[in-house]
């Protein structure tokens, strides 16, 4: 009897199961957890959430369009709004894995950031790579990557990403390079080979790390006495834990965070709606007291604090000798360049 | 005693494979089916062919010597522009990318410019858009991805590559670093393997031959960090052997070394970490075999005289041997995909090929390199196990 009862209740959930009709899935956004995820969730989700109605499910991921091309494959992504690095955006957007934005309703292409706008994104924030130390432990200020090569008069390690990525960008701006010549050099073998060159310089001196979040660790314990780092969250850390933790914005590489929305949403017009509000300047303006990165709305830009513009890589001094990254270099040589570095790190010394 | 267990009949089989079908399917298409997809992505051509079905077959004809005819080149054109609005572009782009750096934007920005103008030959004018369509080898590039079949990830992975005239050269010093990398892994296994032995048997006799009041707290040692997040033991190695570290604190205090040593971030970093991670997994098939050993024969054979460590190798060391095979392939196998711990412990240089595999899956997302690599991998470690299965069967012979 219990058996029979048990099979029948069975039956019964696995028929409602079935028959649960079109009932729609929750708006679904998607970023990159941590503290970047609670700084949008407090922007704009909790106030789209109140103000609409519409409540919003997070999700969390680690970027590689080859996820976003399989969410979109089988129909419902199950995603609908996603923050995606620019690579994404380039490659997705040309595969037909991205919904083309609608510019006009957004405010203009003109109303942004040059780098923040694509046809099927728009920045979300503006980030950057650059030189940080613990300034308990430098006595002196290291002003420049030539500085970060300078082990005779900043003695120690030096931290670095265990990619090319950004590692040679670095090296050409320290050999003196300037930012509008790298990207040119770097196409061309000797731009290359001079890179390896001035990297060959610095080798013994280097600790690789491959997560940003090393970072921290890193140079507060003295393993490192400086490290290309990502200023969000040593800044972060130097509110919430009283670090002197110091970042040089000289020659710091920026880059552009955007807002998709993906192709075969249910939801589209909801997705397309939290875009637009999240890209509203008065909302903008938001995003950067709670984490120190750049909106991408100008009028957000303009609106920003003295003391918040100048932890991102939009204040004027900052951006005066910044270097953007192109990321379309990277879609197409990523794969011989990441070849030739693990190539170069395996010779030694000699090479 | 085989002989006395009847044989099951016929009849008795059916049920008895009907039992386990759902387990024989599950394992069918959870694990042989995607597991097969990906790695038959080493030899099989799909991006180019279903790009521009018609240029791979008039290409197919083409000797490669001088540069296709019109007709070819006008198809090619057509097809090229039809790419571009489907979104199947993008997948051949980047696959021909692989092969020739910067083919990327020389098809993107030569799609933006079709179609061609009707008054001029089709070559001529796609030369005109960018010279390098002028090039046999731009073509020869593009044939060569025509598929089905294609021998070049597994080549990459090899250092090599097709020049023309289909002959197998090496790439250039300066890519050359897969075969640097395998050799890496197998020795980084073995080291890893040996440092394990080392360190494992020894522990593993202890805990065997000791009374249950001081060898269980000490198997709860092995176990518990066994049952610790490998994330968590490995950053654990980090604040031990960092140069602010208790190691080298620890060092220094008793002055054998002047100034911290790198104990971390490099190769020293990555075998210590890995021993410590693996250790476990050696110790405890080991000391299963080790509890089931009588030790009634060294008994035997210290009466007969044999100076304890004569008694031990001659009669304990041969019954333990199952167990050291069994727990140094498992190391050895799982040392060899090895990827967390030397990415947060090593440098550059000291990454093995699951590293690049998952580089290849994630970030470039040449997944035709990612399975070239993980093939040879698989071939090289079935090749290696067997010659060691072979070599210690017949060790064990000689012992038994």
């Amino acid at each position: 009897m219990r058996t029979r009862s048990t099979v029948l209740l069975f039956v019964v959930a696995i028929l409602c199961a079935c028959s649960r009709g079109p009932e729609q899935r929750p708006l679904t956004v998607v970023g990159w957890g941590g503290t970047s995820q609670a700084a949008h969730r407090n922007a704009y989700w909790l106030a789209y959430e109140k103000g609409t109605g519409v409540p919003i499910r997070e999700d969390v991921w680690h970027g590689g369009i080859g996820v976003l091309r399989a969410k979109v494959m089988g129909g419902d992504p199950g995603w609908d709004v996603v923050q995606a690095e620019v690579e994404e955006v380039i490659l997705g957007c040309e595969e037909g894995v991205l919904e083309p934005l609608d510019w006009p309703a957004l405010g203009g292409r003109d109303a942004f950031f040059a780098p923040a706008v694509h046809d099927c994104g728009v920045g979300a924030m503006v980030w950057s790579y650059l030189l940080a130390y613990d300034g308990d432990r430098l006595d002196d200020d290291p002003q420049s990557w030539a500085d970060f090569w300078n082990v005779a008069r900043f003695p120690g390690k030096r931290g670095m990403r265990k990619t090319p990525k950004y590692t040679l960008e670095i090296a050409l701006l320290a050999d003196g390079v300037a930012p509008a010549d790298v990207y040119r050099l770097l196409r061309t073998p000797e731009g290359l080979a001079r890179a390896f060159a001035k990297l060959d310089t610095l080798r013994p001196h280097i600790v690789w790390w491959s997560s940003i979040s090393q970072v921290p660790d890193l140079i507060h314990s003295g393993e490192v006495a400086m490290s290309v780092a990502s200023p969000g969250r040593l800044l972060l850390v130097n509110q919430t834990e009283g670090k002197n933790f110091k970042v040089v914005w000289n020659q710091n590489i920026y880059a552009v965070d955007f807002w998709v929305v993906l192709k075969n949403s249910p939801r589209r017009k909801e997705a397309m709606d939290l875009v637009r509000f999240m890209t509203r300047p008065g909302n903008q303006s938001r995003l950067p007291t709670l984490i120190p990165t750049g909106p991408s709305h100008k009028q957000a830009i303009a609106a920003m604090s003295a003391q918040d513009r100048a932890r991102t890589p939009l204040a004027p001094e900052n951006i005066r000798n910044a270097l953007a990254l192109d990321a379309e270099f990277w879609v197409e040589h990523l794969d011989p360049l990441t070849q030739r570095f693990n190539a170069w790190a395996a010779r030694g010394q000699d090479g | 005693m085989r002989g006395h267990i009847p044989d099951s009949a016929p009849s008795h089989r059916l049920p008895a494979l009907l039992l386990i079908l759902p387990l024989g399917l599950f394992l069918a298409f959870n694990f042989l089916f995607p597991i097969g997809v990906m790695l038959s992505r080493a030899v099989l051509e799909r991006e180019v062919p279903a790009a521009w079905p018609n240029t791979a077959a008039a290409l197919s004809d083409w000797r490669g010597e001088r540069l296709p005819d019109s007709g070819v080149v006008a198809r090619f054109a057509e097809e090229l522009r039809r790419s571009r609005e489907d979104g199947t572009l993008s997948a051949a782009a980047n696959r021909l990318n692989y092969d020739i750096g910067g083919f990327r934007s020389l098809l993107r920005h030569t799609a933006a410019a079709l179609p061609l103008p009707p008054d001029r030959p089709p070559l001529e004018a796609l030369i005109a858009i960018d010279a390098r369509w002028g090039e046999a080898e731009t073509w020869n590039a593009i044939k060569r991805a025509c598929g089905p079949l294609t021998s070049f990830y597994l080549l990459a992975s090899l250092d090599l590559r097709l020049a023309a005239a289909g002959r197998v050269v090496s790439v250039p010093d300066d890519r050359a670093l897969f075969l640097d990398v395998f050799a890496r892994t197998f020795w980084i296994g073995t080291v890893v393997t040996l440092a394990c032995l080392v360190l494992g048997y020894p522990l593993a006799y202890l805990l065997a031959t000791r009374p249950a009041h001081i060898a269980y707290p000490l198997l709860i040692l092995v176990l518990l960090p066994f049952w610790t997040s490998i994330l968590v033991r490995t950053t654990a190695w980090v604040v031990l052997l960092q140069r602010n570290g208790v190691v080298n604190d620890l060092l220094q205090w008793l002055q054998l070394v002047s100034a911290p040593v790198d104990l971390i971030y490099n190769r020293v970093g990555v075998y210590v970490a890995m021993t410590h991670v693996l250790l476990p997994f050696l110790v405890l098939p080991l000391y299963g075999v080790m509890k089931g050993i009588s030790r009634d024969g060294m008994r035997a054979a210290a009466s007969l005289g044999a100076p304890p460590l004569l008694a031990f190798r001659k009669t304990y060391v041969p019954h333990t041997i199952p167990g050291v095979i069994a727990g140094s392939l498992i190391v050895f196998m799982l040392a060899l995909g090895y990827y967390v711990t030397p990415a947060l412990v090593g440098g550059p240089d000291d990454q093995m090929i699951a590293y690049f595999v998952a580089s290849y899956t994630n970030q470039s997302l040449n997944w035709g390199m990612a399975a070239a690599l993980s093939v040879l991998l698989l071939l090289a470690t079935l090749l290696l196990i067997g010659l060691y299965r072979s070599l210690v069967g017949a060790r064990i012979r000689a012992w038994g």
